[in-house]
């Protein structure tokens, strides 16, 4: 048994304050990003740094970003309602997580999208680990990831009508708890 | 063409060619489950052909319930979902909720913290490690291992009263302060775990059959482990050296010496042994935290505004009942920026990080947990493809699937 134990290197300061190298780093790939894909808007929070892109160049943005920036792992994928978000005129926000696992960065990258066709191009074929991801999302949110091998519901049951995280959902439900088919004995 | 439920149901779908395989249920209630979840897989033979996970038995709207409580009562929600290692969800949550209010923590409190997660971090592997024996038929293996975590219960309840939906932490601080009592508790268990830690590897570590049941089962290689978004130590056994606690030090592991414990082989034994050496790390850093908490408040000051005040104030003066107040009423108490974080932390599992919105009101808009069950259990159809019956329950223990993190 190969057992490798990696000895702790002295920490550097950007180790320490893993935020204080990084910037530059991150700032040189949203530079990269709006050279190809246009003038994007990126802000930062807490240390966080989030770029907005369109939702139609969305696959084009993280196949850069993986391909020359090496943003290889997909931490997440999630999505907001933004229904009653004060000062917002778009429906759904789109998040993808990203880190990479060489440089040890992280950038999110975001992307808005509305009713009435919500949908999106699946990235199953650049990560494996977005298929269940990417299924969460359209269980809870409703959203379409085109081009996804196996888009089905996968928390909530099949016959499931409606998308419960979007913000007019009734936390109490919508009585589908009443309504679930009853299969009697002998049935079966 | 993927293989999906309702086309398993119907008798004369296409079979691909292959009419002699057989379809066979396993679960949702099956004891090596551990809880409740469902794959159905084809078989050839005895080879698993192809394995179809179903999963959401025990979906409970965890992250709608996060949009009705505020930051302070939804940490009782975070207990529930990976609850062998409650107190290590409650410090995610709350590294996340002060993440985006910009509160600092003081240096005891983080101390606390550490201390915390990180016997989380030995009890869940010391039941991973039980019941991966116990899956495959080592019965006395899980009894040493579920013994040995029973300090570790007795020391939650000294910490807060709890013992199994502990709810510690606080926005700004956590419950009760850490006592002599705990403290003595700890260093008790520093010195009585390593003898049972001994036992078990010599109970299984070099056990001939429980060496030809995980080694070269279930391999996930270093790219599969990226590509499929592996985390924690699953993705460590593949040689991902990927350690959250050391790449971005969040609460005190910057000034604690330790070491990220990988291997190469990925294959379930990887995963036994990474655990195992984990556990020893996570000793040496509460042997160093424990002896070197640093004195001072537990909890944020009042001016910032967050912390609620302790009881006993709260009923005694009137003070304490005002501040009370101005926290829990709405629009009074934390100001919360129209804001979005993402922050996450190295639990026992993987990276389990939450994302939340903030929009002003005391309550998340939108609390989204990032569970490192459910990403590691999507790739279980890939991890058992090709391999036998009884090699399903290897993997699955050695994955260490939460179902009530999985669904949430």
């Amino acid at each position: 048994m190969d057992l490798r134990v990696r000895p702790r290197q002295t920490r550097t300061d950007s180790e320490v304050h893993p935020t204080k190298s990084m910037n530059t780093a991150i700032e040189e790939t949203v530079n990269a990003l709006r050279a190809a894909f246009g003038d994007l808007p990126a802000s930062e929070f807490r240390g966080d740094t989030r770029v907005v892109v369109s939702a139609e160049k969305i696959y084009d943005v993280l196949e850069l970003l993986k391909e020359r920036h090496g943003f290889d792992l997909l931490i997440d994928i999630t999505c907001v309602d933004y229904l009653n978000y004060p000062g917002t005129k778009d429906r759904f926000g789109l998040v993808y997580l990203l880190a990479g696992t060489v440089a040890n960065q992280r950038l999110t990258i975001r992307a808005f999208i509305n009713e009435p066709e919500p949908a999106v191009r699946s990235v199953v074929s650049l990560w494996e680990g977005a298929n269940w991801l990417e299924r969460e999302v359209w269980d809870m949110f409703g959203i379409q990831f085109e081009g996804h091998p196996d888009l089905r519901r996968i928390l909530m049951p099949e016959e499931f009508t409606a998308f419960p995280l979007r913000k007019d959902y009734p936390l109490q439900g919508l009585g589908e708890r009443h309504n679930f088919p009853v299969l009697k004995r002998g049935e079966s | 063409m993927p293989l999906t439920l309702s086309e398993l149901a119907d008798d004369h779908a296409q079979d691909g060619g292959q009419p002699y395989l057989w379809t066979m249920n396993f679960g949702p209630q099956h004891p090596a489950t551990h809880t409740t979840l469902r794959l159905v897989l084809k078989l050839d033979g005895e080879r698993v052909a192809d394995a179809i996970p179903d999963i959401g038995f025990l979906h409970s709207g965890f992250e709608k319930i996060g949009e009705s409580l505020d930051f302070n009562q939804y940490v009782t929600v975070t207990d529930r979902m990976n609850y062998i290692s409650p107190m290590s969800n409650n410090v995610a949550w709350h590294v996340a909720v002060e993440k985006l209010l910009g509160i600092e923590v003081t240096p005891r409190c983080s101390y606390i913290r550490t201390i915390i997660s990180e016997l989380m971090r030995i009890s869940d592997h010391l039941l991973c490690l039980g019941a991966m024996g116990l899956d495959v038929g080592a019965v006395t293996h899980f009894m040493y291992a579920f013994n040995a975590r029973e300090p570790i219960y007795e020391i939650a309840e000294a910490l807060c009263g709890a013992r199994f939906t502990n709810s510690y932490t606080r926005v700004g601080g956590v419950m009760r302060d850490i006592t002599p009592l705990v403290v003595k508790l700890i260093r008790e268990f520093l010195v009585e775990l390593p003898p049972v830690m001994n036992d078990l590897d010599r109970l299984m570590g070099r056990n001939r059959i429980f060496v030809d049941r995980m080694q070269g089962v279930g391999v996930l290689t270093e790219e599969e482990a990226i590509n499929r978004s592996c985390s924690g130590p699953i993705a460590r056994a593949s040689g991902v050296v990927r350690d959250l606690r050391r790449d971005e030090p969040y609460l005190s592991y910057a000034d604690f010496d330790f070491q990220v414990c990988c291997a190469r082989e990925g294959d379930c034994l990887a995963r036994y042994h990474v655990r195992m050496a984990e556990m020893q790390e996570s000793l040496k850093i509460i042997r160093q935290a424990v002896e070197n908490i640093p004195q001072g408040p537990v909890n944020v000051g009042p001016d910032q505004r967050s912390i609620l005040p302790p009881p006993g104030k709260v009923w005694t003066t009137i003070e304490g009942l005002i501040s009370h107040f101005e926290i829990v009423m709405p629009n009074r108490g934390m100001s919360v920026p129209n804001e979005e974080v993402y922050c996450a932390t190295e639990a026992p599992n993987g990276e389990l990080g939450f994302y939340i919105v903030g929009d002003g009101s005391p309550r998340a808009y939108r609390a989204r947990c990032r569970p490192p069950s459910f990403i590691h259990f999507a790739m279980f159809p890939h991890l058992i493809r090709g391999h036998t019956l009884s090699d399903v329950v290897a993997v699955l223990g050695s994955l260490n699937i939460i179902a009530a993190e999985l669904d949430r």
